[in-house]
């Protein structure tokens, strides 16, 4: 069994959950940018949850299957086609050999998975089948996916089938409130500039990829006058590199800041002011440029509740599908 | 010193040796790390030392954040009286200066540079005091430097000068980062040098260039097929000057597989390093060089 790339979309490319265990040689976890979607795209295929899916943003891919199978797309709004007719998200459906997936216009939301039952087989590298596309490594051939490519399609193991309403999916509302944790270098500015942070409300700048999520459109941090130590930098925002934690915000030169995601760079010259909290890195993944967000103050304890809420969520996805 | 240890989200634990760079805080950063790696702590997935800091990522429904925390501090006193030394290599690297592919990139990106009129050696030059290209190429690759951290993108390192602070080579970043830097640059900022291990982003000053890979995903090339990347934090450098005959030959060794890089065991003990920076930078030559 296997699945032909017919065209590839903006970007496609394989993602499980992640390469967890080499952050200290600056390789990323990777990995789905919506685990949540990318989870529930498996259950709907009769997959381990951490099976590999395709990721796609923005546009879809067009594919074609050489086998009967069972298929699921979940995350944004984008509307699967099988040969040209429309299919429901969030719903698995029997393919057959030498049917064409194809997508409509995104609705909503910015990053679908799309799940094959049995599994995106390509080799597993460092533990995982994620692809890190700017270290070149893992996923088919280390790079998104282009026209002519031919994955192969593990065996199909559990039972497919189902569907997830509405009520128990999860996606940022129209004005996306991502919950953060200040820390890291926070005191490296004003109390006027962090009260302005979280006033503000910003807007996702084009530079949006797996690697992080710039924003716009707030008011430059003003710093806490100090004389740079040394190694430094001559920036107010540059720190001795240091490691970057996943959701940290780093604000080079005060102005945009950058949320790192899947993909994240290791390490870096500038102080970050806290995290985005580990509930709320899935939601990041749905934003498309232009959509408003802003930051909202959480404690430790808001945070580990907020990840014990999703946690829920996932488990609500699965008792519904009897898993 | 004291680490100033801060959340990073649930997820992390950051922690601050030292504001600024020496190679104390780094020691202390890297016992710290091995500590922690050698208790393992349930819940914790991944340790990252750095220059003078250190990350670890936990799994806060394996273990509370404010337990790890405890963990970590009650580790504090012992690693930063460790022993500060290390059986580490020392590794030649090739590096062709001026060449023109980092020369092409720099061009291109002039407006983003604090002196669009000069190239980055140059500006470099200049900034530090040195008056020529040569007499900057002649301090960056005469004595050795230490790989403080692995990391921003995989298997790049950033590599601190050992010599006296006050001869430490400095210079700004880019004002606004590329968006491309030729693979295998060897680049400048603050204090670090870097190579980058791969194509990309990049916010240092351009040097030139090495033949050598130092990472490759696909574990084809000969002394990288045990481990992807190269380099490791405690490793020690030298930089050896080569032109584009030398540059074009290594090339075509690499191409066929049958490029060697120069690679020696060697010790470091920061104690000794701080009485005679000289006699021990002199005797890592000798161990690089057999003689």
């Amino acid at each position: 069994m296997a699945v032909k790339v017919i065209s590839p979309g903006l970007s496609t490319t394989v993602q499980d959950l992640g390469r967890p265990g080499y952050y200290h040689l600056g390789i990323p976890l990777s990995g789905g940018m919506d685990r949540f979607a990318l989870r529930v795209a498996n259950m709907l295929v009769g997959n381990d949850e951490g099976a590999a899916v395709l990721e796609a943003v923005f546009t879809g891919p067009e594919l074609e299957f050489t086998a009967p199978a069972t298929v699921a797309v979940t995350g944004a709004d984008l509307p699967p086609r099988l040969n040209g007719e429309e299919r429901a998200g969030w719903e698995a459906f029997p393919v057959r050999a030498g049917d064409r997936l194809s997508f409509g216009f995104l609705k909503s939301g910015a990053r679908i998975c799309i799940a094959v039952s049995g599994g995106i087989d390509v080799p597993v590298k460092l533990g995982s089948r994620s692809t890190y596309t700017l270290g070149a490594l893992g996923g088919h051939e280390g790079r998104a996916l282009m026209a002519g490519d031919e994955l192969a399609v593990g065996a199909a193991g559990g039972a497919g089938g189902g569907s997830v309403p509405e009520a128990l999916r999860r996606r940022p509302g129209s004005l996306a409130e991502l919950r953060m944790l200040p820390g890291l270098y926070w005191h490296r500015i004003t109390a006027e500039a962090g009260r302005r942070f979280f006033a503000d409300t910003w807007k996702v700048a084009p530079e949006a990829d797996r690697i992080g999520y710039r924003f716009r459109g707030g008011a430059p941090l003003e710093f806490v006058p100090r004389e740079q130590p040394f190694g430094a930098g001559s920036d107010p925002s540059n720190i001795v590199d240091a490691c970057y934690p996943y959701g940290s915000i780093q604000v080079p030169g005060g102005t945009e800041p950058i949320v790192l995601h899947r993909d994240a760079v290791s390490g870096g010259g500038y102080m970050m002011l806290g995290c985005v909290i580990s509930a709320d890195m899935d939601l990041i993944g749905q934003l498309q440029p232009h959509a408003p967000a802003r930051f909202v103050e959480v404690t430790m304890e808001q945070a580990l509740a907020a990840r014990h809420d999703r946690r829920a969520a996932l488990q609500r996805v699965r008792d519904h599908l009897g898993k | 010193m004291s680490i100033r240890f801060t959340f990073g989200g649930d997820e992390h634990i950051f922690g601050e040796v030292s504001e600024e760079m020496s190679l104390e805080a780094f020691f202390t950063s890297l016992s710290m790390t091995r500590a922690i790696r050698a208790a393992g702590i349930r819940g914790v997935t991944e340790v990252c030392p750095a220059n003078a800091s250190f990350q670890v990522k936990f799994d806060p429904d394996a273990i509370s954040p404010e337990d790890l925390l405890k963990e970590l501090q009650g580790m504090e006193a012992a690693a930063s009286q460790s022993d500060a030394s290390l059986r580490t290599r020392i590794i030649e690297i090739p590096v062709y200066y001026q060449d023109p592919w980092t020369h092409e990139t720099l061009m291109r990106f002039r407006e983003r540079h604090q002196d669009p009129t000069r190239t980055d050696l140059e500006y470099a030059a200049e900034v530090n005091g040195l008056g020529t290209v040569e007499n900057f190429i002649r301090a960056h690759s005469s004595q050795p430097w230490f790989v403080s951290m692995v990391g921003f993108v995989a298997g790049l390192p950033f590599l601190y000068q050992m010599v006296e602070r006050e001869r430490q080579l400095q210079v700004p970043k880019y004002l606004r980062p590329r968006t491309d830097t030729p693979r295998l640059t060897v680049g400048h900022g603050g204090c670090f040098s870097c190579i980058y291990s791969v194509r990309g982003a990049g916010g240092y000053q351009m040097f030139g260039i090495t033949p050598m890979p130092i990472y490759d995903p696909n574990q084809q090339v000969s002394y990288l097929r045990d481990e992807m990347c190269l380099f490791r934090p405690g490793d020690i450098v030298k930089w050896k000057p080569i032109g584009r005959e030398e540059y074009d030959a290594a090339l075509e060794e690499v191409a066929q597989n049958r490029f060697e890089p120069v690679i020696r065991p060697a010790t470091f003990s920061l104690a000794e390093f701080n009485r005679d920076m000289a006699g021990t930078n002199a005797k890592l030559m000798e161990a690089l060089n057999g003689r």
